[in-house]
């Protein structure tokens, strides 16, 4: 996918801010997974209800998948807020995030009929804020900012006179 | 010349420009880290300000048993009157199984925790239970090889003995574990420490007036060692209440709620039907009726009467012998408040419409006029809500069961100060123990905290380790025999129980509100 055009500079401050804003809640969603101590999956996936029930029994049910599960979570959480955030590998990490959040959404929809015992965040009707972000995150991934405003910028530049070389 | 250096410096400028783009994240970042750092100082300070303010940072889990020891004293001799599904469970905690219950437990995996429980140095040689099956069952636990401790334990040949007066006739047993229906509890008590023995009772003490000043005369004037089966006191959650009670967090309690919250038909005793829905074994042929009933009026066997003895006063007090008892026991380790004033009971046969006597819904409410204090007990066997057991004070309300949580009353006066600050919130527990954390004190803050806190357990946690209370409660009765100690649940506090809780049924059966004479020492 070629870009052809450019961003007006409104354009790109709200995509960068959306970028930051959101690279901020993963970052933090993972760091905090860290700081509690004894801190599990378990407990949001024993919620889990709709097609990834089993699967997330399965999880539970067996130690050591959970305990990767639970690295994974946490690590890849902190991995794609600090894409998000720093602009590095910036497409990556929002692909990464928008298929992580999907997965959170995919086990507790707010499907008529599914119920949680956990609180959840204001009121909704089969669609929530994690899909929003989940949607979110794929505009990122349409519009990428990385390698105008982040770390991408370098990447773009070393592959740039790589190819020019070739030629 | 002059265009170079002004091409020169553009291109310095894009350059310099370009870097800043690239750069844009990493003061993001240093703020991000910054105030993650500030929220973390923030989480710390809260924890320790409130258990610093408490004066409750030296609080730690207390070192009931030290693991694996060496066997103390010398063996003692154990006999069992009544072999129902209660003494099964104490068996298991005296250190003895049935091999199918040893079977089973393997399959479930729990057998390896039962294993770990430390040797008390006991053997049971005497079994006596007037049904056969019981009776067999019985034997077989006694004689049973696998034990906790690496199988170290001794195993002496086990007797059955057809009256339980055969059983405490016979020297070689010391000490008796009463396990019977209640309307046995006293007399068998007495009869057992005329004869020389220990006595561990199952509770409740009594079933009258009468039965609790004979047993009370007759242990209080020997000196055997009697405990009384309320295991609470055992658990380590349950000394750091202790503490904190000691500590006056709570401020002025005035008033103690209790409560049963129960929707089962077992819950409910009726317990006659197997898991299959079949009745339960036993017959005139194979359990001695006439025994069974003891000193209480004739009636016909029946299966119901039998395996469902609780729904009838004959032979209890219902929910107040079978559940108040531990609620009072929990409270009085406590607070110590001994015996009410005066005592109200109401309620009646709102759901359960079998031939039961026993209301299955039940309101109790003592007056402590000296201590300045209510306790009520408030029990229901149609609803399962459950609704705790609660410390009521001025300053901060305790909840605790399994495990204790701790919370600041909106309107507190000593808390005041820290409530306007924001360093205590009055929405959740401010302080909470679970068993999980091994018994060490842990100040709320996050909701995931508040989540774990929630859980309970029946067993209790040390050194990392899971021990059954009721273990721990043996163990004791064990050690004070051994070395001639008072017990948690001795003789007085069994009194005071007993007082309580026959005033309740008095109230409950004559309709009226009753009290307790205290220089007669008489309920009128």
């Amino acid at each position: 996918m070629k870009s052809t055009k450019t961003f007006t500079t409104f354009q790109l401050t709200t995509l960068v801010l959306l970028r930051l804003l959101i690279g901020w809640q993963i970052l933090y969603e993972g760091i905090s997974k860290l700081l509690i101590p004894n801190w599990s999956s378990a407990v949001f996936l024993r919620e889990s209800q709709w097609i990834l029930k089993g699967f997330a029994n399965w999880i539970i049910s067996h130690d050591g998948v959970l305990q990767v599960v639970d690295f994974l979570n946490t690590w890849g959480l902190i991995a794609i807020g600090l894409g998000l955030i720093l602009g590095l590998f910036t497409r990556l990490a929002a692909i990464a995030g928008a298929s992580l959040v999907f997965l959170y959404y995919l086990n507790s929809p707010p499907l008529i009929g599914l119920e949680y015992s956990l609180a959840t965040e204001g009121n909704c009707l089969i669609f929530n804020k994690t899909l929003i972000e989940a949607v979110a995150l794929i505009i990122l991934v349409a519009f990428p900012t990385g390698s105008i405003i982040g770390l991408d910028i370098f990447i773009s530049r070393f592959s740039k006179s790589k190819t020019m070389k070739e030629e | 010349m002059a265009k170079e250096l002004t091409n020169m410096n553009e291109n310095k400028t894009y350059k310099r420009r370009t870097i800043l783009k690239a750069l844009a994240g990493i003061p993001v970042l240093g703020f991000f880290a910054y105030e993650t750092l500030r929220k973390l100082d923030f989480d710390r300070n809260k924890k320790s300000i409130v258990i610093k303010e408490l004066g409750l940072d030296d609080l730690k889990a207390p070192e009931v048993i030290s693991g694996a020891e060496g066997k103390k004293g010398d063996l003692l001799r154990v006999g069992f009157i009544g072999f129902g599904n209660r003494a099964n469970q104490l068996s298991n905690s005296l250190g003895f199984m049935h091999p199918d219950q040893i079977k089973s437990r393997e399959k479930n995996g729990t057998l390896a925790e039962w294993l770990e429980q430390e040797d008390l140095n006991v053997a049971v040689t005497g079994i006596c239970d007037v049904f056969d099956l019981h009776a067999e069952r019985g034997l077989a636990t006694a004689a049973n090889e696998v034990r906790p401790g690496g199988n170290s334990g001794q195993n002496l040949p086990a007797k059955r003995y057809k009256s339980y007066q055969d059983l405490l006739n016979d020297k070689d047993i010391d000490a008796v574990i009463v396990a019977t229906p209640d309307h046995h509890h006293a007399h068998i008590t007495s009869e057992a420490v005329k004869a020389g023995k220990h006595v561990y009772c199952e509770k409740s003490i009594c079933r009258t007036e009468e039965e609790l000043y004979e047993v009370y005369d007759t242990v209080r004037n020997s000196d055997r060692v009697f405990q009384l089966g309320h295991q609470i006191t055992q658990n380590v959650i349950f000394q750091q209440a202790k503490e904190i009670i000691k500590r006056d967090i709570l401020g002025k309690i005035t008033l103690v709620e209790t409560t049963t919250n129960r929707n089962t038909a077992s819950g409910a005793w009726i317990r006659h039907l197997d898991s299959d829905g079949n009745l339960k074994p036993g017959d005139e042929n194979s359990i001695d009726w006439l025994q069974w009933l003891g000193s209480g009026p004739y009636e016909p066997f029946t299966i119901d009467r039998y395996y469902n003895w609780t729904k009838f006063f004959a032979y209890d007090m219902g929910m107040l012998g079978q559940l108040f008892t531990h609620e009072f026991d929990a409270v009085n380790q406590l607070l110590r408040i001994g015996i009410p004033k005066s005592a109200v009971a109401s309620g009646g046969i709102y759901y359960w419409k079998d031939n039961r006597e026993i209301p299955d819904v039940l309101n109790a409410v003592f007056e402590y006029p000296e201590k300045e204090m209510t306790l009520t007990y408030s029990a229901n066997l149609a609803s399962s809500r459950p609704r705790g057991r609660v410390f009521n004070g001025h300053d901060a309300n305790m909840e605790l069961g399994g495990s204790l949580s701790i919370t600041a009353d909106w309107d507190s006066t000593r808390y005041a100060e820290q409530i306007k600050k924001g360093i205590i919130d009055t929405d959740g527990p401010m302080i909470s123990i679970s068993p999980g954390s091994g018994g060490d004190v842990d100040a709320i803050t996050s909701a995931t905290e508040k989540y774990y806190a929630s859980r309970g357990l029946t067993t209790t946690n040390i050194n990392g380790r899971r021990v059954d209370v009721t273990h721990l409660h043996i163990k004791e009765w064990l050690e004070c025999i051994r070395n001639g100690k008072q017990t948690s649940c001795n003789i007085e506090m069994a009194f005071e129980e007993g007082v309580t809780c026959v005033m309740a049924n008095k109230s409950y059966l004559e309709k009226r509100r009753v009290e307790w004479d205290p220089v007669n020492r008489k309920i009128v």
